[in-house]
Formats: structure tokens, C-alpha cells, sequence
């Protein structure tokens, strides 16, 4: 072979390669979801009010993964966003509503089915305070929100898998879907990026549980962004 | 310069060639390079064993961390020598060699340098001594350390002669440790805190994928398995704070699955660990009965109730593992 078809090969595989390389950089590690702003809405040092909902599945207006299960957050307008990457004032109160329209299980591991972490260390389950949830009763534990790095777990139990207007599809809204009211309020610490994620095993069909939306931010965990 | 025979051929020329000079004012090099050598391993060694050694990771807090320091510490003393011999040898013959120095022939080849068994003897004994040495050495030390801070799976053959031992379990799940301590109710803690001057038997295992517990301070380091357990042990020897990492690649948190422990006084261990069992005590009775191990249940989204076979909740089946059942939406 001639130099120039040599050289001709070498240069296709180098721009082949780079292509590739550009593609995995910009089309797919640097995509995520949008970050949900809740300092500028709040006078320095309130509490921030924090209301995400969790789907059984995203549906169709959300993305790739119509089936996969996720959580939603109400941005400061009252828009239902499909984002977990939430920008926090640091040394703020955040007091934390999650509107559970997903059904349960028992925990993998019961010892998330306690509350910790919090304000008093407990939550409350439709209006009622708790401090630990049995997931082996009821109708189980649908997630957890859990802040591992801060210690922070909260059980969010599942709606009953027999009513019959469990919500199919996000958004969700009560009263015309199950829904469960879990409330607990927790401090940020200083300014940092805090993973948070779900230890239920909720990714349905991927091993253990934990791939999918339990694997992909967005879904089943996110970033809490603590800004000073 | 001047240089006789057979410097010449060391140096790459060639014994043929013609001389310059009497024979007696050519320098040995080797017994040159040889002292240098010799005299920069007999300064640096002391220097490194007595002055960076007991800095060199991962410090004294226990009985494990303290023996992989000394082991640390006599990899080095022998690996600087080494390192000294060929830093010594590429400088003095960057410095007595080059070519823009005057005097210096023209490197050759020829049947002198292509061997010499002297050289061929002496390099081949020393690594011979040196790894088969590191062997023994390494060998012993884990014989006589209990395992040296490893996991030894769960028929550990080197075990500490302590009379007590305390027992923590570590489980790991993506993506978080978490300690149950059998001798206190078998509560279960997302903090690690363990007592000192106290032996301890560290037992992991993992409720889904493979993680590895490593914790740095404490020279403890075992791979946690699902339905295996892996045992370590160490004696604390100081108090002080604890960095446990996962050290196996595990997921998407992986990074994030980290946490702090402490080592504190028996007195305040016992405390908090009795503290904490009281605490702790309405979720413990949920929890599964204490286990070496533990068979998550592997059907995918139902998160499971282990161990297994004490599930009582048959909704944990309604994923799929059950035939006949129905799926609940969402």
C-alpha cells in the first residue's frame, strides 16, 4: 500500500476515534438534567419549601424511558420538573414534601425503613410522626430519599398496590390518584455537591434492582447543589 | 583521558583499539560507582526508615496498619538501593561518558559486550535474593499478623490470639455501608465506631454486587461479597478518626460511598453502643435475624426482605418471581 493510503487510514481511524470520543464527552456524559433553583426564590436564611412526587413510571412526556419509575420536583413556579439536580441555600432548613403515588415492598435492608437524619430525627406519614416504618407490614416502602453522605434517610411508603387509582403515568396528582404525604425537614450544610439516591431497589428488570433509573441521575437520585 | 583495555570494552568501545596514555591513570569505574552507591544506600536508608517511616501510610491505629507500615518501611529500604543503583549508574555515566566529553571513544559493540558472567551472576542471584526474600517476608508477616488487616474469607487460618473478640458485621448494599453489631442486640448503625484496645473481628458481606470495605486508617481491607463472609482482623491501638471507602467499582455512587468511623475508649464504645441499641431497639425487632450472610432477594425491582426464606410478605413477589400473581401498576 502506497504511503497516502496508509497515511489516508490513519487519519480516517484518528477522525473516527475523536469523533467517538466527542460523542461520548458531549452527547452523553455531559447531558443530565436541568438544576432546579431554589435560593434565588427565598429570603436569605428561610426555609425552603421542597415538594418532589414519586412515579411508578415517568410516562411519555419525559424523556427516553417512558416506563422507567422516577421522581419529579416542583420548581419555585409550581412546574412539575423531571429533575433530581436541586440547587440549596447551605445552612438552610429545607422542609422536604414528597407526594408518594408509587407503590411498595419490603426493604432490601429494613434498616432504611428509619428515619434519620431529619429535624427530631422523625418524619410524618399522612399527618402522623414516625420515627421508623416496618416495611414488612402495609403496603411496604415505595423509596427512600436518602442523603447518604449527611446521614439523612427518610422511608416513603408505598400507596396500596390493590386501589384502584394507583397513577399510571406522571405527573400525578391527588385526589384523583393513591397518593401517601411524607413530610420531614432537614438542614444543608455548608456549600457542596451532595449525591442523594433511592435504596430501594426500584430499577424493574435490571439486576438487583439497581440499574436503570437506579443507575441514571435524573431518576432515582440526583444532586443536591448546596450554594453559600 | 586515558583508558586501558578493558574499561574500553565496558564502556562500549573496543578492546583493539589503540590507547592513549599509561594504563594505571584510567579510574575503575565500577568500584567508583560501586562506593557511590554504596554510601548514598548506607545514608538514605537510616534517613527514610528513622524520619519518613513512621509517617509512611496508613500510620499506627491499629495492630494491622502498624505491622504494613514495618512492611511498607522494608520494601523500601530494600527497593532504595536498588533505585539508588541504577540513579548512581545513569549519572555517572551521563557525567564520565557523554559524548561531547573529550577523550571518550566511540561506543562499540563486539563479542566483550555482549557478556559478562560475572554480571549475568550477580544480577540474576541478587533479584533471585531480593523476590524470593520479599516472598518469605511477605509470607511470614501474614502468618504471623492474623492476615495483616485482609479478608480471609470465612474460614480465616490466621487468627488473632486474643481472648475477646468483637465481632462487626459490615454490609454493604449500593450504595452504603452499614455495621451490625451482634454482641449488642445485632442493631444496626450507618456509623462505624469501634472501641480501642480491642480486637476485632470485621465480618463483610454485601447485599447485591461485589464492594470492597476499606478502611484506611484502620488497615482493614476485604471485599464484600453477596452471601460470603469475609473476615479481617486488627487490634485499635489508638483513637482517633476512621475513613471507610468502597474500593470496588459498584455503580453509579461509587464515589460516593464513603463514611467516617472512630475509633474512641472502650468506655465511651460502650455507651454509645448501648445508647444506640436502645435507640435503635423498634428497628432492630424489624430487622432479619442476625446472619453471617444474607440472601437478598434477586427478582429484580421488589427490593426483598433477606434473609429469603424468612420473607413472610408475599407482595415482595408481585415482580415477576412468583408466576400467577399480578403486577400492581407503577
Amino acid at each position: 500500500m502506497s504511503f497516502g493510503g496508509r497515511l489516508s487510514i490513519v487519519v480516517g481511524l484518528f477522525v473516527i476515534a475523536a469523533g467517538f470520543a466527542l460523542w461520548a464527552v458531549f452527547g452523553f456524559l455531559l447531558v443530565g438534567p436541568p438544576t432546579v433553583d431554589f435560593t434565588s426564590a427565598q429570603p436569605t436564611g428561610a426555609p425552603v419549601d421542597l415538594t418532589v412526587q414519586t412515579v411508578g413510571s415517568i410516562g411519555n412526556g419525559y424523556g427516553d424511558h417512558p416506563t422507567w419509575v422516577s421522581y419529579l420536583v416542583k420548581d419555585p413556579q409550581g412546574q412539575w420538573i423531571h429533575s433530581t439536580i436541586w440547587k440549596l441555600p447551605a445552612h438552610t432548613r429545607i422542609n422536604l414534601t414528597v407526594e408518594q403515588f408509587d407503590s411498595g415492598s419490603p426493604l432490601r435492608n429494613q434498616q432504611w425503613g428509619l428515619v434519620q437524619g431529619t429535624v427530631g430525627g422523625v418524619a410524618t406519614y399522612n399527618g402522623k410522626t414516625i420515627s421508623a416504618y416496618n416495611s414488612n407490614t402495609g403496603n411496604g416502602v415505595g423509596h427512600t430519599f436518602a442523603i447518604p453522605t449527611l446521614g439523612i434517610n427518610i422511608p416513603l411508603i408505598g400507596v396500596s398496590p390493590n386501589a384502584n387509582n394507583v397513577c399510571s403515568q406522571a405527573p400525578c396528582s391527588a385526589p384523583s390518584s393513591a397518593e401517601n404525604i411524607i413530610k420531614a425537614s432537614f438542614m444543608t450544610p455548608g456549600p457542596g455537591t451532595y449525591p442523594w439516591q433511592c435504596f430501594v431497589p426500584c430499577g424493574l428488570g435490571f439486576l438487583y434492582g439497581n440499574g436503570g433509573p437506579m443507575s441514571t441521575v435524573g431518576y432515582m437520585g440526583g444532586f443536591l447543589d448546596v450554594v453559600s | 583521558m586515558t583508558v586501558d583495555s578493558t574499561d574500553t570494552a565496558a564502556a562500549g568501545g573496543t578492546p583493539t583499539e589503540p590507547l592513549t596514555g599509561p594504563a594505571n591513570q584510567e579510574p575503575r569505574h565500577i568500584w567508583r560507582m560501586v562506593a557511590i552507591w554504596a554510601v548514598l544506600s548506607v545514608i538514605l536508608d537510616p534517613v527514610f526508615y528513622f524520619v519518613v517511616g513512621p509517617h509512611v501510610p496508613p500510620g499506627a491505629m491499629t495492630s494491622a496498619a502498624v505491622e504494613n507500615q514495618f512492611d511498607f518501611n522494608v520494601l523500601f529500604l530494600i527497593a532504595l538501593p536498588v533505585v539508588l543503583a541504577v540513579w548512581v549508574y545513569l549519572a555517572y555515566s551521563i557525567i564520565m561518558w557523554r559524548s561531547s566529553r573529550k577523550g571518550v571513544p566511540e561506543p562499540t559493540g563486539g563479542a566483550q559486550a555482549r557478556t559478562h558472567l560475572g554480571v549475568q551472576v550477580g544480577w540474576i542471584v541478587t533479584s533471585t535474593v531480593i523476590v524470593i526474600g520479599l516472598f518469605v517476608f511477605g509470607t511470614v508477616e501474614l502468618i504471623t499478623n492474623a492476615g495483616s488487616g485482609g479478608g480471609e474469607g470465612p474460614n480465616p487460618i490466621w487468627t488473632p490470639t486474643s481472648a475477646s473478640i468483637l465481632p462487626v458485621q459490615v454490609i454493604a448494599q449500593q450504595w452504603k455501608f452499614t455495621y451490625r453489631y451482634p454482641t449488642f442486640g445485632g442493631f444496626e448503625s450507618q456509623q462505624l465506631v469501634i472501641p480501642n484496645d480491642t480486637t476485632i473481628a470485621f465480618h463483610v458481606t454485601s447485599l447485591d454486587v461485589i464492594h470492597d470495605f476499606w478502611a484506611y486508617q484502620l488497615s482493614i481491607k476485604a471485599d464484600a461479597n453477596p452471601q460470603l463472609d469475609n473476615v479481617a482482623y486488627t487490634t485499635t491501638r489508638q483513637t482517633g478518626s476512621v475513613t471507610v471507602r468502597c474500593d470496588e467499582l459498584c455503580g453509579l455512587w461509587h464515589g460516593a460511598m464513603f463514611n467516617y468511623g472512630r475509633v474512641v475508649s472502650k468506655s465511651a464504645f460502650y455507651v454509645w453502643a448501648k445508647s444506640t441499641e436502645h435507640a435503635t431497639a423498634a428497628n432492630t425487632k424489624d430487622l432479619p435475624p442476625f446472619a453471617w450472610t444474607y440472601v437478598p432477594d434477586a427478582n429484580g425491582a421488589d427490593g426483598g426482605y433477606y434473609p429469603d426464606n424468612v420473607d413472610p410478605y408475599s407482595n415482595a413477589e408481585v415482580y415477576g418471581a412468583v408466576p400467577g400473581k399480578p403486577t400492581p401498576p407503577g
